[in-house]
């Protein structure tokens, strides 16, 4: 029997303290709080679906990862129960069937059969050569580090608490412990980053001769201290004391500096152009926007976001893709924990526990129904699920058809006109004729037999180029 | 209205320089006069549009009739006619004046005469008026009110040594206008036995009783029944009612006659029947002749106004033809344009009043506008001998098809101290003034004149004139006629396309300073696209200014795993959201307010 890869990421919201640009769900955590939140974490996955038998004959769970905040910050034997609930509750890929027929993935390196993906992200400085000997031991095949520069002043003002000697020995440490796929995380128009330190960061990291590279272009975020410094005009007029507080450039004591300026729009696409020169001449293809490998090691969790694969996420605010669904837990910690909690007390009705708040939909359950037919098992399962989950959306065909479209068009291979066709039982040209016609001939996309993927040109403004395939 | 007498009979208006507290007076005058209790007074009872409150002008005539008690022990009637105080309603003025015996002059004690004062002062005199000055705010730690006295009596030659001393404000000395205004202000004169000569110098649109006209009787008598003509517009109809008015009401009674002041309804349904400065006549006993001064309303300023999201088209005409049933100086007719789609060419008695009708379209109707540029209405004599009036710039015909243009010129006196005397004649230079000659008024002040073309003030003359004299300048003007003119059509070309929404007419020499100010100006409102978009000023194809805005190079989102796709999606809609608030010229979107931002080229 075919049974679909499912992706399932978990959620770990501990830092050791935020960075500055950082708006992802974080907060520091005591060592209690941690323990509570692994408990219910491990409630929700044991839990999960309980009433829908099939799970297991339909999916199989094709890669897992970590990722947070932190997780490099929990104890190793968390990390252990939560992995070891997820292959009690699922299907785990195993030696026997291959993950891909295209044989795209075959993440432990070995050249023979393949296993799942299971990924941790950790931070410098709180991963320990125990940790990372562990995490091999339980099964963990990839490490993700955060490292995102080589230069220890940019670090201190992206708000780090690491420099880049302490990255270089949880690099090395994860080398001993026999990971023969690492990811190195980096960040490009960073405050006070120049083309030239930018260039040695990438040089310094090209030595390592990682798996894998994540070069991000900074995006300053609302509600974060670097929006207060950032977000209104390009030039800084606050700075960040010790404790991590946005001052105003009038309340600067005299020990503080301005915080210093983001490059301007020409050296980050500068800095954007080099990471792909650089990283090519190294060996590494760039197989998404912002993601490069060495052949063989693409992320194949991550792009499973792009490729239209269902996923599962576990762990406060965490979003789930699944069967035309896409959900966000809740973000609110005691609701989270509470929902969780309950559920362990009413084995039978895993969803009807959880915030009690949530008053039934009418205009959800019509809408619903109207926009695609469901079995009354899958409907009712739905209506379910709306009782601890936020922000339920169900994806209707010409919503699906977008997304195919712009997540798809931010790899690199582009997207295929055929799988559309299979897909949706229509020709593209069908739905985006126009569009691709019009980004064609402004030289934003290539379009070839079966492919459509973005230039150069396209890529510098896909945000601009994406919008136009809503429907 | 039984012991009908016209001797208490008092027909008067006020006349100042905007804010000498012309209005602060009327109310007190209506206080004093006892009509009012103090719990119904608002603040300046006679302005009641929310508009005319707000920027504190006043628009459209009002009247009130109140009685006042005076020391000799008679009762006076008092019709007090407040007339609108800007100049682009001049004409509106001059027709409130043609119905008043007399007039009170306000002058601020601290300010003096003003440009206005003098305007409004000889527009009063022109019309035999007797005219008594009142000096205002004396309470003011910088009154000097012995000096305005002297200048009064210089500068105009009125009588001033026994002008009251008051201040509206605090309720100083109101009793000395009052006994000043039975004493000085004749009483009306006509003969109630003659043919019905009414002057209309206001109407008033009402949904239920339709029009309702503002009138001066001359001669004669009205009742309802009576069957009157308007002599300029032909309309005949029979009255339903005739009254006076109260504080912001009005008061019915059996019969207007020779001398009084009141209002006239006939189930009149358009104001366009009733135009200012007609006469009221009975049509079965008419007089003889019409009254003088009468004239045909007409829009020196055009613009074209369209509704931001074109389907409210028809909402935009609703509004115009409601505000049309009561401001006949308003013109509007359809037009269309390429980048705008359809819209209006309306026409305004000058920028002020086209302010106001904007305001009131976006304020009272919940439109969105686009207005085009503002402009005057251009002669362009063709060579096969036709002249056209031209009030949209795309109409212009071909240049090998013009004989000559000609433009409006306007007669300008402007007030300034000596200190801003070089600063202000730079700007009338700079607007292609001619200059007339200069009066001092006194040691530090001066009276300029100027004949400046009406296009070089309809913008912002009065904004720049303020600006450049830190406030201290005033300012009035009156239409003196056409004028040949080296004139050019100014096009603006975005992205090598030209947007007819964004073309004027302009004086040649001036061409290219607006040129470049225009293309500046554009660039900033203009957002990047994903090629650079030239922007180009043109006459006649020939460029004249560019500017260019530089091509996006960066819009990308770097991370979009799980957590982020949703939020991806809302970035992606708002991306399309926001296009639809631009209007698109070829391939390039152009926001709605960057039709607008070319109006105001002078601001800094």
């Amino acid at each position: 029997m075919n049974r679909r890869k499912l992706a399932i990421y978990v959620h770990i919201p501990f830092c050791v303290k935020k960075c500055l640009y950082c708006d992802f769900l974080s907060a520091k955590g005591t060592a209690a709080e941690k323990q509570e939140y692994v408990d219910a974490l491990i409630k929700e996955i044991e839990y999960y679906g309980l009433d829908d038998s099939d799970l297991n004959s339909q999916y199989e769970v094709a890669t897992v990862f970590f990722g947070g905040g932190t997780p490099s910050i929990l104890e190793a034997a968390q990390i252990g129960r939560i992995l070891e609930a997820i292959r009690n509750r699922f299907n785990m890929v195993s030696c026997d069937v291959p993950v891909d027929k295209q044989g795209v993935n075959n993440t432990d390196g070995s050249g023979m059969a393949a296993v799942a993906e299971i990924t941790i992200e950790c931070n410098p400085g709180t991963a320990t050569k125990e940790k990372l000997q562990a995490w091999k031991e339980m099964g963990i095949n990839r490490i993700s580090i955060g490292l995102q520069s080589a230069n220890d002043d940019e670090l201190k003002h992206l708000g780090r608490i690491h420099n880049y000697q302490e990255f270089l020995d949880t690099y090395n440490w994860a080398r001993e412990a026999g990971f023969e796929n690492i990811n190195i995380d980096l960040m490009s128009a960073i405050p006070g980053q120049t083309l030239e330190s930018y260039s040695q960061t990438l040089e310094k990291v090209i030595k390592l001769k990682p798996e894998h590279i994540s070069s991000y272009s900074l995006i300053v975020e609302e509600e974060t201290p670097f929006y207060d410094i950032y977000g209104e005009d390009k030039e800084s007029t606050a700075t960040v004391n010790i404790k991590g507080e946005v001052v105003p450039q009038s309340q600067m004591g005299a020990d503080m500096q301005l915080w210093p300026d983001l490059p301007d729009e020409d050296t980050e696409r500068e800095m954007y152009y080099l990471t792909d020169q650089l990283l090519r001449g190294a060996g590494y293809h760039r197989y998404e926007i912002s993601n490069y490998s060495m052949d063989g090691y693409e992320c194949a969790h991550n792009k499973s976001y792009w490729d239209g694969t269902e996923y599962i996420g576990f762990g406060l605010g965490a979003s789930s893709y699944i069967k035309n669904i896409r959900y966000s837990n809740t973000d609110d910690w005691y609701k989270y924990i509470g929902a969780c909690n309950n559920k362990g007390n009413a084995q039978n009705q895993p969803y009807y526990v959880g915030a009690g708040d949530y008053s039934e939909d009418d205009d959800f359950e019509e809408e619903l129904e109207a926009s695609r037919s469901l079995s009354r098992e899958e409907f009712g399962q739905i209506l379910l699920a709306e009782k601890y989950h936020e922000a339920i959306q169900l994806m209707s065909v010409n919503e699906q058809m977008e997304e195919f479209m712009y997540l798809g068009l931010r790899m690199m291979k582009g997207i295929s006109k055929e799988e559309f066709r299979s897909r949706f039982h229509k020709n593209i040209e069908e739905v985006y004729g126009t569009a691709i016609d019009k980004l064609r001939s402004e030289g934003l996309l290539d379009v070839e037999a079966d492919v459509i993927r973005l230039t150069a040109k396209g890529i510098d403004v896909s945000n601009r180029v994406l919008a136009n395939f809503l429907l | 209205m039984s012991n009908f007498d016209q001797s208490k009979i008092r027909n008067f208006c006020i006349v100042a320089h905007i804010d000498h507290g012309k209005s602060t007076l009327a109310d007190r005058i209506i206080e004093k006069t006892g009509l009012l209790t103090e719990r119904e007074m608002q603040e300046q009872v006679l302005d009641n549009m929310d508009i005319e409150r707000e920027r504190g002008i006043t628009i459209k005539a009002q009247t009130v009739r109140t009685v006042y008690k005076a020391n000799d022990g008679e009762e006076y009637i008092f019709n007090l006619i407040d007339t609108p105080g800007h100049v682009d309603f001049n004409y509106e003025v001059s027709r409130s004046l043609a119905a008043c015996d007399g007039a009170i002059l306000v002058v601020d004690a601290a300010q003096g005469i003003e440009a206005q004062t003098l305007a409004n002062v000889y527009l009063a005199l022109d019309h035999n008026l007797d005219v008594f000055p009142v000096i205002n705010k004396i309470d003011l730690p910088s009154a000097e009110p012995q000096r305005v006295i002297d200048e009064i009596e210089d500068v105009i030659g009125l009588e001033a040594q026994d002008a009251p001393l008051i201040s509206a404000k605090n309720g100083i000395g109101i009793e000395d206008v009052l006994e000043q205004i039975v004493h000085k202000i004749p009483a009306p004169v006509g003969d109630v036995d003659a043919p019905l000569k009414a002057l209309i110098f206001d109407s008033l649109y009402d949904s239920y009783r339709g029009v309702i006209i503002f009138c001066r009787l001359m001669d004669g008598c009205v009742k309802k029944g009576t069957t009157i003509k308007m002599m300029a517009t032909g309309a005949v109809c029979d009255v339903v009612e005739v009254g006076t008015f109260g504080a912001g009401s009005f008061m019915p009674c059996d019969e207007l006659k020779a001398g009084m002041v009141g209002y006239i309804t006939a189930s009149i349904k358009n104001v366009k029947d009733t135009a200012v400065g007609d006469t009221v006549t009975d049509a079965n006993n008419p007089c003889a002749e019409a009254l003088p001064g009468y004239k045909e309303v007409k829009s020196m300023v055009y613009c074209g106004m369209y509704p931001a999201d074109s389907a409210k088209y028809e909402d935009l005409k609703d509004a115009l033809e409601k505000l049309q049933l009561n401001d006949a100086s308003l013109y509007f007719e359809p037009e269309t344009s390429i980048a705008l789609g359809f819209g209006f060419r309306c026409g305004f008695l000058g920028l002020l009043h086209l302010e106001i009708i904007q305001e009131r379209l976006e304020r009272e109707y919940n439109l969105d506008l686009v207005t085009t540029a503002p402009g005057v209405i251009y002669r362009v004599y063709k060579t096969n001998g036709d002249m056209i009036e031209l009030t949209n710039p795309s109409n212009l015909p071909d240049p090998s098809e013009i004989e000559h243009m000609e433009e409006p010129i306007v007669t300008a006196e402007i007030m300034v101290t000596t200190e801003y005397l070089g600063a202000i004649m730079q700007l009338c230079q700079e607007r292609r003034g001619k200059h007339l000659g200069m009066d001092y008024m006194e040691e530090t002040r001066v009276l300029l004149k100027y004949e400046i073309p009406l296009n070089e003030i309809i913008y912002d003359f009065f904004d720049a004139l303020k600006s450049r004299s830190r406030g201290y300048a005033s300012f009035d003007y009156e239409l003196k006629g056409y004028e040949k003119s080296e004139l050019v059509k100014l096009d603006i070309l975005i992205n090598k396309e030209e947007v007819d929404a964004l073309s004027f007419i302009v004086h040649k020499e001036s061409a290219y300073e607006r040129g470049r100010r225009m293309c500046e100006r554009l660039k900033e409102e203009i957002p990047r696209h994903m090629f650079e978009v030239p922007i180009q000023a043109a006459i006649g194809g020939k460029v004249i200014a560019r500017e260019t805005v530089k091509a996006v190079r960066k819009d990308v989102l770097a991370k979009c795993y799980g957590g982020d796709i949703s939020r991806k999606k809302k970035l992606l809609e708002k991306q399309k959201e926001g296009k639809k608030r631009m209007r698109q010229i070829g391939n390039v979107e152009i926001p709605q307010k960057a039709f607008m931002s070319v109006l105001k080229l002078d601001e800094d």
